[in-house]
């Protein structure tokens, strides 16, 4: 599946029409439709970018859809409010109410079931819960085979639990790290049938350690699939060059090149604003300095080449840097 | 195989299962090499589809983290990977080296009929008579090259075969 950009004429307008307080520092907002009736299909672990306005710029903040994919009347996202909040999280939680109108790009998918799997094992870790709310349903519609592990600190932080546990029973176990509870990895991964896919979302930390527990056991890549979500690292300010536009962009301390740009009018593609999905992916023109490479996306070789930056994630440090944009 | 065996770090021939086809003319030395490697199994068979028929039973009990290399002829390798998507592994996740012949596996799109071993770009099909031109398309499938009609406009043409996959 090679994944599209998002064209910024392709935005949708939706209106906020209802707010939920699910757990601790969680939210579920759904949204309608204002202009037309449907809003676009979409599948299981697809997510949508939103916009939002706090008067001296615009945040965009990437988030998993956890509605149902069979239905298109509106979508659902949980947020979690977090104590570093770059702007978005805090935005949501405070600004938006129903009635709120919002700008959201249509759906797009860089965490898809597999849909040739013979079994699919989800892992989720905290907020990390939101994709697999809409891949449970997808699968359970399918008839698929699944089953969720879903760690969360305590009950009251672990939006969707209860919820989860009364739909699907036994497929899907709960584990209180509060209560020291964790979720048996090297267990999992063990004696599973050949076609096994296993999905993690979740810190990053969780992440990581279910990837190379599968590597361990000597699972191909091509089983293990994960979605990460984390915002830009911040570090010092620098400024860049755009080549094409003659405009030299400050990139301050908490937001991304790619933000900066888009700050100055500058509008080039995009899809996860993660590091994963490539779409960002910028041709450097001339550098005197160091690029800081937080994607996920460029090799290693590519890296070392230095023609190439993923500017919704990367940094530099350096005296000057040129961008063909 | 024997040089990734040999190469391999310790420990990997231990936990291999190396299934073998031997025809006729092999080498009674690399036999002898492949089974002095301290494989965990080796099972020597006397023809490709005894070895697949092999294969397919191994992997209806197989577990994730068991990693299948093939290598020999394109249509060899095709075939082992065609039994692994069938028991869900992904064709992306066989390890596949060509070696030997470039010989084709080919698919007449007339009757279906499989010609294996096919070494020229025209072959009358020993299914329906037609004859067959051998196109690139590849089909992952049915481990085969398509084979099309070669004269449909003129029945009469009979272009000339060429040695085109030695």
């Amino acid at each position: 599946m090679s994944p599209v950009a998002v064209s910024h004429k392709e935005e949708i307008r939706v209106r906020v029409d209802d707010v939920i307080v699910v757990a601790d520092r969680v939210k579920r907002f759904r949204l309608a439709p204002v202009d037309k009736g449907q809003l676009p299909a979409f599948s299981g672990g697809a997510h949508i970018t939103v916009m939002m306005d706090d008067g001296r710029r615009r945040i965009r903040n990437p988030y998993s859809l956890m509605s149902s994919p069979a239905c298109t009347e509106t979508y659902e996202i949980s947020v979690l409010r977090v104590a570093e909040s770059r702007g978005g999280s805090t935005y949501m939680h405070t600004r938006v109410s129903p009635g709120t109108e919002l700008w959201i790009t249509p759906p797009g998918n860089l965490f898809p079931i597999h849909q040739l799997a013979r079994k699919h094992i989800l892992i989720a870790g905290g907020i990390g819960i939101t994709p697999f709310m809409a891949m449970t349903a997808q699968l359970s519609t399918l008839g698929h085979d699944f089953e969720l592990h879903y760690a969360m600190r305590a009950e009251a932080t672990g939006a969707y639990g209860k919820a989860l546990k009364e739909t699907y029973g036994d497929r899907v176990s709960l584990y209180r790290t509060s209560l020291g509870e964790r979720i048996p990895l090297d267990d999992l991964l063990e004696e599973r049938p050949l076609g096994t896919h296993v999905y993690v979302c979740g810190p990053e930390r969780m992440i990581d350690s279910v990837l190379d527990s599968g590597r361990l056991a000597g699972w191909p890549q091509e089983n293990l699939h994960c979605e990460r979500f984390l915002p830009p690292p911040g570090g010092d300010p620098f400024t860049v060059r755009l080549a094409r536009s003659e405009l030299d962009v400050h990139v301050g301390e908490h937001e991304s090149i790619l933000e900066a740009v888009e700050a100055a009018g500058v509008n080039p593609p995009y899809l996860c604003r993660g590091g994963v999905c490539g779409q960002c992916e910028t041709r450097v023109l001339s550098r005197d300095g160091v690029m800081d490479h937080n994607d996920h996306y460029l090799t290693a070789e590519e890296r070392a080449a230095g023609q190439q930056l993923m500017i919704c994630m990367s940094r530099f440090r350096g005296r000057q840097l040129t961008l063909d944009l | 195989m024997l040089r990734m065996l040999l190469d391999a770090p310790d420990g990997f021939a231990g936990r291999t299962h190396l299934l073998y086809v031997a025809s006729d003319k092999s080498p009674v030395p690399e036999l002898n090499r492949l089974r002095s490697l301290g494989t965990d199994r080796i099972d020597v068979l006397g023809s490709t589809d005894d070895v697949l028929r092999r294969l397919d039973g191994l992997l209806t009990t197989a577990t994730m983290g068991t990693r299948l290399y093939a290598a020999g002829s394109e249509g060899f390798v095709g075939r082992v990977v065609v039994i692994a998507v069938s028991h869900g592994i992904d064709h992306k996740s066989v390890l596949t080296e060509h070696s030997g012949s470039r010989a084709r596996r080919v698919q007449c799109v007339h009757c279906k009929h499989i010609t294996e071993d096919v070494t020229v770009s025209i072959l009358e099909c020993a299914g329906c008579g037609v004859l067959l031109f051998v196109r690139d398309h590849y089909s992952r499938r049915l481990a085969a090259f398509q084979g099309v009609c070669a004269n449909a406009e003129d029945p009469s043409e009979r272009p000339v075969p060429q040695e085109a996959y030695v």
